[in-house]
Parts: structure tokens; sequence; C-alpha cells
């Protein structure tokens, strides 16, 4: 009995982790319906920056990787603003294409870059013990300290998002451009800043989970694609269009992994990958769905 | 001197050539209307005056600056408004919000939240329903205060009575004095023809995208504007 009481709580936790990789994605496609295909290989860049920024000041490991992750935010928002605003902007249309094949293509420069500048070899972030603690929960049970702090960033995620949406003047422009964009023209918006100003704060989310990514386990230049599948398998079974729906997509596909370990190892990604598609059979427009 | 002035104004969909020449004009404070059968051209008319298609710079004049081609942002910012056909609220946002909406461009002048509850006071009562929620004429409500929550010179009422009943477009339209007390100047396009000679002082009627008749609404006769808006 403890053991499956164990394995559940693992996989919540490691839903948080899914669930951090899967809100920037929720954000870009909530606002723009653009799917970014480099999504899972920006996180990898995430996690390499702030590798790189960890090592450059010589700050004891402890404290290294926050301060990386401070220098990284505005980096981040600055590129993902950036991006959307000179290349994402004229991909965006009637036709979904463009906007795949575009991002298809940064995904490959992202990898090959990658790999140019740190090699094939898998790095990992110091960050002084914090990858190995864990905090007792009494009755045999213990988690993980960095699990559970990405877990709990993950849900402060979603509530900063759901209220970014809902109560600020800039959620209120996110939600309006998605409904129609013509229309919020005519309101004066300018729906090229409102997509990029979305974009940065998703590379704001993506370089949050980078960072917490790297620390917990090792990252290599390929790993960006299965990143990509577990993040669109959150959004998908959350519904898209809600944060808080990505947060329980990103859970239920961590327990559902979980659980399938438990019965196999080769079984874990698996059974996460089943119940994405009895979810697509089933119910194709999630749990929690907002955007129409 | 004109507040909105068009001059031989062209407008394509690709190939498709939809306004042949418009020559439009609207002085400050008046009300004009501007009638015509599906496919006449007069939301394609809008659409170039508010910069949602594109047209020549000098083509169409605001307040004596040429502002044909910009972005509806930046046309917003100038001072027009539209209140566009079939409402296009957002289904998002709730009805407050909407109107929040409006305000985006954040011109000053007389209209905010307190004066749009004030002239449609069912609003008020709704605001923090969903926009879609509501009555067709209670959306139009609030589509129309949108466009005012951006405190424009002019605006634009593509038909505003399109779907709702005829008691309900009347309750709309008597606000419309309300609305042109502080001076706003108006263009309403209907289909309506009577309530457009009613409403208005002068209109246009379009046809296959040429102006077949212009005048005063009251001086025109029926048989003017059929033939005017048919084109036998």
């Amino acid at each position: 009995m403890l053991g499956w009481i164990d394995t559940i709580l693992q996989g919540v936790l490691l839903g948080g982790l899914y669930a951090l990789f899967a809100m920037g994605q929720s954000l870009m496609f909530g606002v723009m319906r653009l799917t970014n295909t480099a999504h899972g290989d920006f996180i990898i860049l995430a996690a390499f920056g702030a590798f790189s920024l960890s090592l450059a000041f010589g700050l004891p490991p402890a404290a290294a990787p926050w301060l990386a992750m401070g220098l990284l935010l505005p980096i981040a928002f600055g590129a993902g603003y950036g991006l959307q605003r000179v290349l994402l902007n004229h991909t965006l249309g009637r036709d979904p294409l463009p906007s795949l094949v575009v991002t298809f293509g940064l995904a490959i420069v992202i990898q090959n870059l990658l790999q140019e500048t740190y090699s094939a070899d898998p790095r990992s972030i110091e960050s002084g013990g914090l990858n190995t603690a864990s905090v007792a929960l009494g009755g045999g049970l213990a988690v993980g300290t960095l699990p559970l702090l990405i877990f709990l960033v993950a849900v402060g995620m979603a509530i900063g998002m759901q209220m970014l949406f809902d109560r600020t003047p800039i959620g209120r422009a996110f939600r309006a451009v998605s409904d129609d964009k013509d229309a919020a023209e005519l309101m004066g918006l300018d729906h090229r800043h409102v997509y990029a100003l979305a974009t940065g704060i998703a590379f704001l989310l993506v370089a949050v989970a980078g960072t917490l990514h790297g620390m917990k386990t090792t990252v290599s230049p390929a790993d960006g694609p299965a990143l990509l599948l577990y993040a669109f398998e959150a959004v998908i079974i959350g519904g898209m269009g809600s944060f808080y729906g990505t947060l329980a997509g990103g859970i239920i596909l961590g327990v559902t992994q979980a659980v399938g370990f438990r019965f196999d190892p080769g079984w874990g990604i698996w059974f996460g990958h089943i119940v994405f598609l009895m979810m697509l059979v089933v119910r194709p427009s999630g749990l929690f769905p907002k955007t129409r | 001197m004109s507040l909105l002035q068009t001059h031989q104004l062209k407008a394509f969909y690709g190939d498709f050539q939809a306004l042949f020449g418009i020559d439009f004009e609207i002085a400050p404070g008046e009300i004009v209307a501007i009638i015509g059968a599906n496919g006449a051209g007069k939301s394609t008319f809008l659409k170039t005056v508010c910069g949602l298609l594109k047209a020549p710079r000098e083509a169409v004049l605001f307040d004596g600056a040429a502002i044909g081609g910009l972005a509806p942002g930046q046309i917003v910012q100038q001072g027009i408004a539209m209140v566009p056909e079939g409402r296009r609220l957002f289904p998002s946002l709730s009805v407050e919000e909407n109107l929040l909406m409006g305000a985006y461009a954040k011109r000053t002048g007389p209209w905010s939240l307190d004066t749009v509850y004030a002239l449609f006071p069912v609003l008020k009562q709704k605001r923090h329903n969903p926009s879609t929620a509501l009555s067709g004429g209670q959306q139009q409500m609030v589509a129309i205060g949108r466009g005012l929550m951006s405190n424009p010179r002019l605006l634009i009422c593509d038909e505003v009575s399109l779907g709702l009943a005829p008691i309900v477009v009347k309750e709309i339209y008597n606000a419309l004095p309300r609305v042109c007390a502080g001076g706003l100047t108006v263009i309403v396009v209907e289909q309506d023809v009577g309530m457009a000679q009613l409403v208005s002082s002068r209109l246009y009627c379009l046809q296959e995208g040429r102006v077949t008749l212009s005048g005063a609404s009251g001086e025109l006769t029926r048989e003017q504007i059929s033939q005017a808006y048919f084109g036998v």
C-alpha cells in the first residue's frame, strides 16, 4: 500500500515537472494558436544557458543556479519577444503549416548549435546537493526537495498565469486577440506587439523550466523533442487555453507514467502515451478547455 | 470642412475589385447613412476607412490627414471607432471587460464605463456576465458601448439592426441622439432603409461598388431609392 502511495506521490511531482514544461506552450497556443515544435529545444537551450551562466561567476554551487536563472530571465524575455516579432509573426495565418515548419527548422538549428558549443556530453547544473536532498513526510514516505520545489513552482506558475489572464489589462488583451484578432485591432490593439509579449512571457516560463530541469537531471543537446512530447501531451490532456488544465494534464501524465514504471521500467512512458491517445479519442478538447 | 472624406476610393480583395471609386464626405456632427443590398460594397467601404483593407494613402482623408492604408490601431488613435457587423464581441471576456477593451487606445473624452452604463442601464446589471450570454439587442448595446469607450470623433455603426427584432432596433436607435449630443459624428450602415432615412440627415446608396444615389434623407423618394438600390 505504501508502495502505491509513494508511486502516486512521485507521479504527482513528476507531473509538476511536465506541467512546468507545458506552461509556455499552453500560453503560446492559447493566445495565438502557434504550435512551437522547438519548444522542448528552447527548454534545453535555457538549461545549457543556465549551466554556462552558473559557472561564469565563480559563485558557490548552492547560489549559482539561482543567479543564473535570474540573469537568464530578461535574456529569455528579450529573445522571445524578438523571435516572435521578427520571425514567428510572419508564419501565422490561416494555414498552420508555416509555423510548424519554421519552428521545426528552429529545433534543428538549436540542437546542432548546442552540439557544436557543448559537445554531446550530458551536463548538469550543480546545485550544492539540492538534487539529492529529501523531505521526510512521515509514515516512511519521503520526497525529493527539488522535485517538490519544481511541483510548487509549477502550481505557482499556473496560478500566476491564470491571474495574469483573468485580472490584468494585458491578460484581457491576450484573451481578446485570441478570440478575434481583427476585432481586437479595431480597438487599437497591435497584434504583432501583443503576440510578441505572449512569447516573451512564455520564454520566461521556459527559462525557469530549463534551469530547474538542468538542476534535477542531466541534459544533452538532443533532449528537446522528448520534452516537447510531454509538454504537448500535458496541454492536450488538460485542455487548451486553461493553465489549471495544463497543470492537471501534467499531473495526470506524471501519475500515469509513474504507475506504468511500477509495473515495468519499459512501460512508464508508454502508459503516458496510451492515456494521451485515449484522451484524444474520448474527449479531444481536453479536460478543462477554454479556447475555442 | 468635412471630417471624413474619400476620393475615388477603390478597393480589391485580391484580384476582385469591390469598390470602383467611391466619393464620400461627412461633416462634423452629421449623421449620414449608407444603404445598399448585400454585396453592394458597404462593409468593404467601412473596412478601407478603418484600416482592415488596404487603400491608397490619399484616398481617405480624416480631418484633412491622409489615413488610407494605415493600421487599424493607428486609425483608432486618430479617433475613428467601428461597431462591427455582427457585433464581434469577445466571447472570453465579460460585458465590462469588452467595454474596457474599447478603451484600449486611451483616448480622452466624455465616454467611460459610468457614462456607457448610464446610456444602457441594463448592461450595468449584467456587467460580469460573459458577453455572448446576453440577448442580441443587449449584445448590440455592448458593441456600441465598446465603440464609444474609445472616445471617437467618428463612430461607424455597421448594420446595427442585423438579426434584431424591430422593437429592439428602435430602442437602440432611440439612444442615438444621446450618443450624438456631445457632437459625435456618426456613419450608419443599414439594410433597413426606413430606419436609415429616419435617423440620418443625408444618405448614400451603394450598388455593386459604386455610389448610385446621394442626397438629403428627408427628400429622397421610395422610387429613387429602389432604383438606386437594385439598379433596375
